[in-house]
């Protein structure tokens, strides 16, 4: 491929950085000016990420706003970013969320300030490269990089445990990547190149195909590194440490945005580049999906602090997500990106809360709370928009994931009914243990007379609030732009599971003639999987 | 018999090597005049031999085919040497630059260890220089026995002189087992000239396989005391520990180098023919074996690990497993070339990370010489914010976490492993990294994540330059590793003739 001019989805991906340099310049006793450089900068990458959607042709499934650039040459390794549907919506939420990661973080943080903001920063351009690159080993750099600023966010302006949660984070999340590693290597020797979008057309041509019970391997590759960090069930007992452990700003980046970088290696890589395997594995996946679906609203019912109950209610939620992707249908992959949008918009604003909470009593249990609603109505009010958000009430944007993703297990061709019932379950109890949360903290008399005198929301917290509110509604009430963003990269992507004589169905020589297409898809597909 | 021609020695291209050594000369003589207010001069000329070297060796890529070799092919002049070269001056230069400050502080300021260094240095090279097993062998005597020296250099502490000792006695041993395999070798193939030797190998005129093989083993225990291969690394933490920082580091990097230097040459340009599993070389198997257990055995000990040099020094064997892995891909002859580019490209990268982390060390060594150990590292992000960023860059790199160095060397070692079929070397390989976060991680959770009096011994220049240059290195290299791989490449081991 020749190289291109620098795209805008260069742009924004560095934008981060930039700001970074200009913070290592100034002198580290200027914390506001520190502040408000970084909040303008996460402003700015925002504003520069719309720039992108109105630059963005929905209708085209294809890569846009592309860069290439021949980074290593002889070693077929190049530095290849762009979006398509299935980024668009991630790289705005991570640009939407920053802003206020870094604006709920002004007041908490007091120590180490400098070093604090460019770690925000640096996160933010790892977890932006993540999502919009297009080359694996280029991939792989963006994607171990975003372990080292959440390991310092967590190692140093965590609570009490807060070196242990950090070096668990780190290990598990580098074991897991390591095998996706290897499967990189796998793919980039015998396909000559790490850039994906040549693999796959290596795979549709037949030009590379892999040996027996090779794809299953490789799938297991990626999966490993992606499973740790959604976290599906078994893998996820590093999130409660870290979530309880990182400081606000840092549960909100974890929860809000770093665990859709699992989510989304799926869709990005496993669906694509290993169809057969992901068909043949759609059952397991799911069955972890709809155990973790359960055990982490179960987990969550037990929890008697309020950040542990958020933490492990991602572990149920994130399920939801994996259900819908492994539907392997056009509406379960689209319900799982939305719900990670929406994942990422109520429970980062339930961190949010908790932080809020955290910062006028310095405890996190719910015991020690009853009757807020009383002391603090404002916070009471937009709080539970947030808590029915992720319930998934209908009207609001949670309901809109939830119910497409079950959609889209329903109608899945490779599930059984019973994990849509499971899933369904889920739901229910996702009711009870955030209602019963809300019940302790918000609702009764005011038991605890430290609570009587509690300050009321200053303007920061306001206005961190409020944009997730405005998009908690928007989505809610009319998803259609949202949705519209995806639908043609997702019904591409979809195609070889759904569509007629696709890939899946038959090895290249066996393919049957675009007349036959009709007949081989009644025969091959349909009562097989 | 004709006698050879002056032009035949080819003497310009030997001039890294060869010059350095000579330099070496020159700076001693100086340094016996040199008053004690002088003594900067060590540095200056130290420094300002191996920078000259340096560009000039940088001339001495791509010579065209007849200007190849010197002394008729005792002396092989290709890239494989310059890049050697490259990174050896690289090493010596560091080597120079943290030990100026160091040896006074810690009363140890003696003028030989700049010219017994440069002399290590062109033993180095001339190892991955050399055409012929006698200069191999020649080569190694000079790069080890400076080291032997240096490691004693604290003298009468009972550990600097344990340390040398212990070194000059194993490697006396190991040097022993070399020398005895390049005479089997001999016996055998009726040369010491590593393409003649690789031609007759090739053709089967072999006196005795069993000898070929006895001799390739032996030279494979005496190279793999150098780079400190299990199971023949018994000497490296205890001599690591008791030598002066600065020496354990710039040996750290410089033996190593030697080591693969040599042995890469000697098993890829001599040996490859030695019959193995189909199409590739018979040695292959065995130095995957190492490497294996190189890998593990060296991370595994590494986290028991509280004295920091030991620490390093456990990690020093790790890394050599990884670059064996590159060795051991080069056994199958379609990745050999991209085997030998990528293990150049990680000593590189060992390098200056390496290099970095003993500069480091030395920096927050105490003026009374006792061992640093991890908690040392307390609280140093607080005191010294911008040396504890570069400690965490050089940790991250030999972890293997970008942006750094490190990452792309390991990953393109991995790369010729999964190449050369062997993935379950590389399985080894990523899992050991895992395991070698934890060790490193604790140097960084206690400068950042830990209080203490975390105290570098004062503001030492020349130490902060070679601490920012390897930096900037491990960066560089991580971040556009291009600039050498381009020069990596182009290194292609293979026996003259045919």
């Amino acid at each position: 491929m020749e190289n291109t001019p620098i795209s805008l989805t260069t742009i924004v991906t560095f934008l981060p950085i930039a700001g970074l340099i200009v913070v290592l310049f100034i002198n580290r006793e200027r914390e506001d000016i520190i502040r408000w450089v970084t909040l303008g900068t996460a402003v700015i990458t925002f504003l520069a990420s719309l720039g992108m959607v109105a630059a963005f042709d929905a209708s085209n499934p294809g890569l846009q706003l592309e860069t290439y650039y021949n980074w290593i040459p002889g070693f077929n390794i190049s530095y290849h970013v762009a979006v398509d549907g299935l980024s668009m919506l991630l790289v705005l939420l991570t640009t939407f969320i920053m802003p206020l990661a870094v604006l709920a973080s002004f007041d908490p943080i007091k120590e180490r300030v400098k070093l604090y903001y460019c770690m925000l920063l640096l996160i933010e351009t790892a977890m932006l490269g993540v999502f919009v690159t297009q080359d694996l080993f280029l991939f792989y750099i963006f994607w171990e990089f975003t372990l080292v600023p959440m390991y310092f966010l967590i190692g140093i302006w965590g609570s009490e445990n807060r070196v242990y949660a950090a070096i668990k984070f780190f290990l598990y999340t580098m074991a897991g990547s390591i095998l996706m590693l290897l499967a990189i290597l796998w793919l980039g020797v015998n396909g000559d190149t790490f850039n994906l979008p040549t693999l796959l057309e290596k795979l549709a041509s037949g030009a590379l195909v892999f040996p027996e019970g090779v794809e299953v391997l490789l799938f297991i590759g990626f999966f490993a590194a992606f499973a740790v960090k959604v976290p599906l069930w078994p893998f996820h007992s590093w999130l409660p440490d870290a979530h309880y452990e990182a400081p606000t700003a840092g549960s909100v980046i974890l929860a809000g945005v770093l665990l859709k970088l699992g989510t989304y290696g799926f869709v990005r890589f496993n669906l694509p580049l290993f169809p057969q395997a992901s068909i043949d594995l759609a059952p397991v996946v799911a069955a972890l999906a709809v155990i973790g679906i359960l055990y982490g609203a179960w987990v969550s019912y037990a929890q008697k602090d309020v950040k542990k109950l958020v933490a492990y209610s991602s572990v149920s939620h994130l399920g939801f997500v994996m259900l819908g992707i492994f539907a392997l249908n056009a509406q379960g992959v689209q319900g799982g990106i939305m719900q990670m949008v929406n994942h990422g918009l109520s429970t980062g604003g339930l961190f949010l809360l908790v932080g809020m909470l955290y910062e006028r009593r310095h405890t996190k249990l719910m015991a020690d709370f009853g009757g807020i609603w009383k002391v603090m109505p404002l916070f009471g009010a937009l709080s539970l928009i947030i808590v029915l958000s992720s319930m998934g009430l209908p009207g609001l944007n949670g309901f809109v994931g939830e119910f497409t993703i079950l959609l889209g297990s329903m109608g899945s061709n490779f599930l059984a009914v019973g994990f849509t019932v499971f899933a369904a379950v889920g739901v229910i109890l996702a009711a009870v243990y955030m209602l019963y949360m809300f019940g302790k903290v918000y609702m009764g008399p005011v038991i605890h007379p430290e609570n009587e005198r509690l300050p009321g929301l200053d303007w920061k917290e306001v206005a961190v609030l409020v944009p997730l509110i405005i998009m908690i509604f928007w989505i809610g009430l009319y998803p259609t732009p949202f949705f519209g963003m995806m639908d043609s990269s997702v019904d591409a992507l979809v195609t070889p599971y759904t569509a007629p004589g696709g890939s899946v169905t038959a090895a290249p020589e066996l393919a049957p003639a675009p007349v036959a297409a009709g007949e081989a898809a009644s025969v091959g597909l349909a009562p097989g999987y | 018999m004709e006698l050879p021609t002056l032009q035949d020695l080819n003497l310009a291209v030997t001039l890294p090597s060869m010059g350095l050594a000579l330099w070496a000369c020159v700076v001693l003589a100086v340094g016996l005049f040199l008053p004690e207010r002088r003594r900067h001069w060590n540095l200056v000329l130290s420094l300002g031999g191996i920078v000259a070297l340096f560009l000039y060796n940088l001339t001495l890529f791509d010579l065209p085919a007849d200007r190849q070799s010197a002394f008729l092919g005792m002396y092989r002049a290709d890239n494989f040497t310059a890049f050697v070269n490259l990174i050896a001056l690289v090493t010596a230069f560091f080597g120079v630059l943290m030990a100026y400050e160091y040896l006074k502080r810690t009363h140890i300021d003696r003028g030989e260890y700049y010219p017994l260094l440069l002399i290590s240095t062109s033993g180095a090279m001339l190892m991955g220089a050399s055409g012929d097993l006698a200069v191999l062998f020649v080569a190694l005597e000079l790069l080890s026995i400076p080291l032997y020296i240096m490691s004693g250099l604290r003298r009468p502490n009972a550990a600097s002189e344990e340390s040398a000792l212990k070194y000059f006695l194993l490697g006396a041993f190991s040097s022993a087992f070399l020398v005895y395999g390049v005479a089997l070798v001999y016996g055998a193939a009726g040369s010491t000239d590593l393409s003649e030797i690789f031609h007759r190998v090739n053709a089967g005129l072999i006196l005795d396989q069993g000898l070929l093989l006895a001799g390739a083993g032996l030279m494979l225990v005496g190279l793999g005391f150098k780079v400190a291969a299990v199971p023949f690394h018994m000497w490296t933490p205890d001599v690591y520990q008791g030598a002066p920082t600065a020496v354990t580091g710039y040996m750290s990097v410089g033996a190593k180098l030697g080591g693969f230097a040599g042995l890469l040459r000697v098993f890829i340009v001599a040996l490859p023919a030695v019959s193995g599993a189909g199409d590739a070389t018979g040695w292959q198997d065995t130095i995957a074996l190492i490497a294996a257990l190189t890998m593990i055995l060296g991370n595994v000990v590494a986290i028991a690990q509280r004295d920091v040099k030991r620490m390093l020094g456990y990690s020093s064997i790790a890394h050599a497993g990884y670059i064996l892995m590159g060795a051991a891909a080069a056994g199958s002859p379609d990745v050999r070339d991209f085997a030998v580019s990528a293990s150049l490209f990680y000593l590189l990268a060992y390098a200056f990370t390496n290099l970095g982390a003993f500069a480091v060390t030395v920096a927050i060594e105490k003026d009374d010489a006792t061992n640093p150990q991890l908690d040392d590292f307390n609280g140093l992000s607080k005191t010294r914010p911008v040396l504890a960023l570069a400690m965490a860059l050089f940790m991250l790199s030999l972890t293997g976490i970008p942006p750094t160095a490190g990452v792309v060397g390991k990953f393109f070692l991995f790369q010729a492993a999964v190449n050369a079929g062997m993935v379950w070397l590389a399985l080894i390989g990523v899992i050991t990294s895992v395991v070698s976060a934890f060790y490193y991680l604790r140097i960084v959770v206690n400068m950042y994540l830990r209080e203490g009096p975390g105290e570098a011994q004062a503001q030492r220049s020349f130490l902060g330059v070679a601490v920012g240059l390897a930096a900037v290195g491990t960066f560089v290299l991580g971040v556009a590793p291009v600039l050498f791989l381009d020069l990596a490449q182009r290194a292609v081991l293979v026996a003259l003739g045919g």
